[in-house]
């Protein structure tokens, strides 16, 4: 499958899920982390997915991501089924077209923030220059300093410029703010919304905190393995005004 | 069982190759002193109780004749404990299968009871009956090469007049545990064996009826050896003595002593390099271990368990580490060194020389290896236990790193971030990639000291047989002949040239310092037999005046040009002075050269000579050793090329064993680095390196990432590996060399290209190990888990 053709037909919906399961055998047990989960992530769109924990949002993020399999079901994206890559085409399907951001931003501590850039960008086929990408999070003028020398949104701000440096089809961000402070938390989340809004990078956020479900186009709320609600907001709230 | 005991069970499982590993290190160290230093105390102990039990001689001399009335007179010598004389003679030997002469050292034994001094040690069969005529006992090497048995009889010309012995046994000597027939330097059992005969029938034979033209002594408490000699030399003078010498020069003596002090010497180099790896490898392993266990301290602390019991779980790693290694190597070792002995006893002739379990030796290599291991893993345990566990708990600080120095010098603009990453792991930590550079390191280093041997042997040879040895067949004559023999040998079919020596054992003396040698007198521009120097270059035969080597030259104190006063120890016995015309560095260090009629002149004996030199058609071989056997003068026939091949053959196996242990032990090593150092590297880095694969990094990518510093660990290494094994090498010549002779420090290119390639070839192995770890990273959760 040649995962850069896009036809115009599929512009809305960039990705879909069709009854996706995944099951995790634990010894004598077997835990249905997806139940037939149907999902999709639309062009350009951002949206929330809310859960409690072990609600499965984590492995449909992974499976979306190209990092896990699926049990059964197919993620299609772009018109191709991701279940039919092996591990190099999944490594080539991250590589070129999926941009991550963690909750523990994962920074290479040998590398400064801008070579922690160019560690993706010297990978991509049409990436941003590490600087702009830097310039967009608004890290210009910290873009020798080390990881040591950071504080955590500043790493986290990194990641999601390493993130988006190579210009991903879909940014996946995992518990974004999960380990900053509420002030700190609100800058990364600017910057995604800002990234998103500037970009137009169809961009997918997991989060247990509710209150950041409004900044999305789509809020999507799992719970047990399967999508209990899902719900487009008419217009996406600002950070400054949602509740922590 | 303990909790904490199951943790250290299931702990141990997993890294149970990282334990074993190290437990090879440590058992390679054990090992090697066992085997070495067991063979070698070993082969001493031999040697020593067979000279004692066969009350081997301080001192021998040869002599022309000399009626047995005289004997009295040596045991009255000043410091001579006891005094024994017999009858020897080098006969022909008349063996029907073969073309190929065979010569035999009759040596007498005395009418009744044993000998005094230089017994016999029976192997087969037994003793000579008193008063029996044609018996003989036959040596051991020489009986097996030509598979005689006590009952056979065997043919031999004594003085011109064919008699039959029969064979009543076998037996060996402390003389002859190495026997080297005339003219050769290497044992060859299938044309040379001695033969020991009652005096009764040797005496008569060899018309020695009453007299004896060999005695030797045996020295009492205190004696001076040298004053001994002298006294000897002065009492045997007006019968033809040639020079009396001491035990340290007797030959097979000189080689077994050369080859145990060889054994000393690599016995004691050899495992100083295992056991420095195993200290530090112990050290960075357990080190970096309980590094990534920081946080399960801080909680066993936490819940009270004291430092000396948290201490204590790690130091059971070490302990297992070395318990195990300790059982493989003594085994190992032990199994090892008696190989080793088994590989000398062809050699020589050493009765009981098996290998002795010496647990002393075993309870001191094991007293070593742990405490050079425990060294290592108490300086990496000390620092984490003794953490406080509240800091303990909390994650080391992010490692801080800068621009390093390489960088600042521009080089990180040449390199993408991957080899950025590399270099700043790199100058983040240098000491420990420097250890376990010099870890890596001493691998090639120990190759290089085991190719440097047989680099150095097979120079030896070569320079030997193939420079100064040209002659297919060298020839010694019973006694002196005429020069005119070599008309008769030209006219042999099949030699195609004929060259003629003349040999004269002399006392050269200069001021106050003599020394005793054999003259050689050559031709002057011979083809077969050359003066060469030790880095193969030709020096011409002079006209007059003798060339002398460097080591001799400097054992009596002379320089070109100085005029040497020479006394011959036979014939006339003439007393003249010689110019030194030329000093040559070799490794024999005690050769005398002159061309042969300049020594004529000098000895006053113009136109004889002692033996010849032959060029024969291979295929005429056959043909010459044939007529050669029917001249009763020619007592020996040497073959340089014969043994040559013959060594050669020897030496490739040698090699291939010797090197397939050296390459065993250094691929110990150098997995136990890389394979380690790569396994602690992924401990550390695991999240960093799933990070990457998660961001699209393909298994090839990350792992150049991960074990990229291994290879520039291991390409950093070679150099200083080869300078180590240089260093180690040169040290092991001058430590070998003694004022008689020396091994050429000889490293060829090759050499240093082997023992880096198989070094290379173990890294790779092991990364290759570790790769297939990588390739089973867990990406999902390795990036769930905080560092």
């Amino acid at each position: 499958m040649n995962l850069s053709t896009a036809t115009q037909a599929e512009t809305a919906t960039i990705l879909t899920t069709q009854r996706l399961c995944k099951n995790y055998p634990m010894g004598e047990l077997t835990v249905h982390a997806l139940k037939n989960v149907d999902f999709e992530l639309r062009e350009g769109q951002l949206t929330v997915l809310l859960g409690a924990s072990g609600s499965g949002k984590s492995t449909l993020l992974n499976i979306i991501g190209g990092l896990d399999k699926a049990s059964s079901g197919s993620v299609i994206y772009r018109g191709g089924d991701l279940g039919k890559l092996n591990d190099r085409e999944l490594t080539d399907y991250r590589r070129h077209h999926v941009g991550f951001v963690f909750q523990f931003y994962n920074l290479i501590s040998s590398l400064t923030a801008r070579e922690n850039v160019a560690l993706v960008t010297d990978i991509a086929n049409d990436p941003m220059k590490p600087e702009d990408a830097l310039a967009l999070v608004g890290l210009a003028d910290r873009m020798n300093h080390f990881p040591s020398q950071l504080s955590g949104g500043e790493q986290q701000r990194v990641a999601i410029a390493r993130a988006i440096a190579k210009r991903p089809s879909i940014l996946l961000c995992d518990e974004p703010t999960g380990a900053l402070d509420v002030e700190t938390g609100k800058l990364v989340l600017t910057v995604l919304n800002q990234v998103n809004c500037q970009t137009q990078t169809t961009t997918a956020i997991i989060t247990h905190n509710a209150g950041i479900g409004a900044l999305g186009d789509v809020v999507v709320r799992m719970s047990s393995g399967q999508i209990a609600e899902r719900i487009e907001n008419a217009t996406r709230a600002n950070v400054e005004d949602i509740e922590w | 069982m303990s909790a904490l005991n199951t943790k250290l069970l299931r702990e141990l499982w997993t890294l149970k190759a990282q334990i074993a590993s190290i437990a090879l290190v440590v058992a390679a160290g054990i090992m090697s002193i066992v085997t070495m230093r067991g063979s070698y105390e070993s082969m001493v102990d031999a040697q020593q109780q067979f000279y004692r039990n066969a009350r081997f001689a301080d001192a021998w001399v040869n002599l022309v004749r000399a009626p047995e009335s005289l004997r009295s007179s040596l045991e009255s010598v000043v410091g001579v404990d006891a005094v024994d004389t017999r009858v020897t003679f080098i006969a022909t030997l008349d063996l029907d299968d073969s073309g190929i002469a065979a010569h035999g050292r009759f040596i007498s034994l005395p009418e009744m009871g044993r000998p005094l001094l230089n017994d016999i040690v029976m192997r087969q069969g037994r003793y000579i009956n008193p008063g029996a005529l044609d018996e003989v006992i036959i040596s051991e090497k020489f009986a097996k090469a030509r598979e005689f048995e006590p009952g056979d009889s065997i043919r031999a010309i004594i003085n011109g007049r064919a008699r039959v012995f029969e064979v009543v046994g076998t037996a060996i000597s402390p003389e002859h545990t190495y026997a080297v027939p005339p003219g050769a330097i290497y044992p060859e059992d299938e044309r040379y064996g001695v033969f020991w005969a009652s005096r009764e029938v040797l005496g008569p034979a060899f018309n020695m009826d009453g007299a004896f033209n060999e005695a030797f002594v045996s020295l009492g408490p205190g004696a001076n050896i040298d004053a001994v000699i002298k006294d000897i030399d002065n009492l045997l003078e007006p019968y033809g003595g040639l020079g009396a010498y001491a035990r340290s020069d007797q030959i097979s003596h000189l080689i077994l002593q050369s080859e145990l002090d060889q054994n000393r010497i690599t016995g004691a180099v050899i495992p100083v390099i295992f056991l420095g790896v195993a200290v530090f490898l112990l050290y960075l392993v357990l080190g970096r271990l309980i590094a990534t266990q920081r946080g399960e301290i801080a909680v066993l602390k936490a819940f009270g368990y004291s430092d000396w019991e948290v201490g204590g779980h790690f130091l059971m790693f070490a302990v297992v580490a070395v318990l195990l290694g300790g059982m493989v190597g003594m085994i190992g070792g032990a199994l090892l060194g008696d190989a080793y002995i088994g590989m000398y006893s062809t050699y020589f002739s050493i009765p009981n020389l098996t290998y002795q379990l010496s647990f002393p030796l075993m309870g001191f290599a094991f007293a070593a290896c742990a405490l050079g291991a425990f060294t290592g893993a108490v300086a990496a345990v000390r620092h984490s236990v003794l953490l406080p566990p509240a800091e303990a708990m909390r994650p080391e600080a992010p490692a801080n790193f800068r621009p390093g120095f390489l960088e600042k010098l521009g080089l990180g603009k040449l390199m993408n971030a991957t080899g950025r990453m590399i270099l700043r792991n790199m100058e983040r930590k240098p000491v420990q990639g420097m250890f376990s550079s010099l870890g890596i390191a001493l691998a090639v280093a120990i190759l290089t000291i085991g190719f440097f041997m047989f680099d150095s042997v097979y120079y030896m040879m070569d320079l030997q047989f193939r420079q100064i040895q040209r002659e297919d067949l060298n020839l010694t004559f019973r006694e002196i002949l005429s020069e005119d023999v070599r008309y008769e040998l030209a006219n042999l079919d099949g030699v195609s040239r004929v060259e003629t020596y003349r040999l004269v054992p002399a006392r050269l003396r200069f001021g106050h310092r003599e020394d005793e040698v054999a003259i050689q007198g050559m031709e002057q521009n011979g083809e077969m037999r050359r003066i060469v120097n030790a880095a193969g270059k030709e020096i011409p035969v002079p006209a007059s005046g003798v060339v002398i080597s460097a080591m001799l030259a400097n054992r009596l104190g002379v320089t070109s040009g100085d005029q040497l006063f020479a006394e011959m120890l036979n014939g006339k016995r003439r007393r003249a002075l010689v110019p030194v015309n030329g000093i040559i560095e070799d490794f024999l260090g005690l050769s005398v050269f002159m061309s042969k009629e300049a020594l004529w002149q000098l000895s006053d004996e113009p136109g004889v000579i002692s033996g010849a030199l032959l060029a024969v058609d291979e295929n005429d071989r056959e043909t010459v050793q044939r007529s050669l056997k029917e001249m009763p003068a020619v007592t020996g026939v040497a073959s340089p090329t014969t043994m040559l091949k013959s060594f050669e053959e020897q030496l490739a196996a040698s090699i291939l064993t010797a090197a397939g242990f050296l390459l065993g032990f250094a691929s110990i090593i150098a997995v136990g680095v890389v394979y380690n150092a790569a396994r602690i590297a992924l401990s550390e880095r695991g999240r960093e390196l799933a990070s990457l694969r998660v961001m699209g990094f393909h298994r090839r990518e990350v792992a150049w990432l991960l074990l990229g510093e291994q290879g520039v660990v291991t390409l950093f290494a070679i150099p200083i590996g080869w300078l180590i094994g240089y260093l180690l090498s040169y040290s092991i010549t001058t430590g070998m060399q003694t004022d008689i002779y020396r091994i050429p420090f000889i490293t060829e290119p090759r050499t240093y290209f082997t023992s880096a390639l198989l070094v290379l070839i173990a890294a790779i192995a092991s990364g290759w190990l570790v790769r297939r770890r990588l390739d089973r990273l867990d990406l999902i959760e390795v990036l769930k888990t905080r560092e």
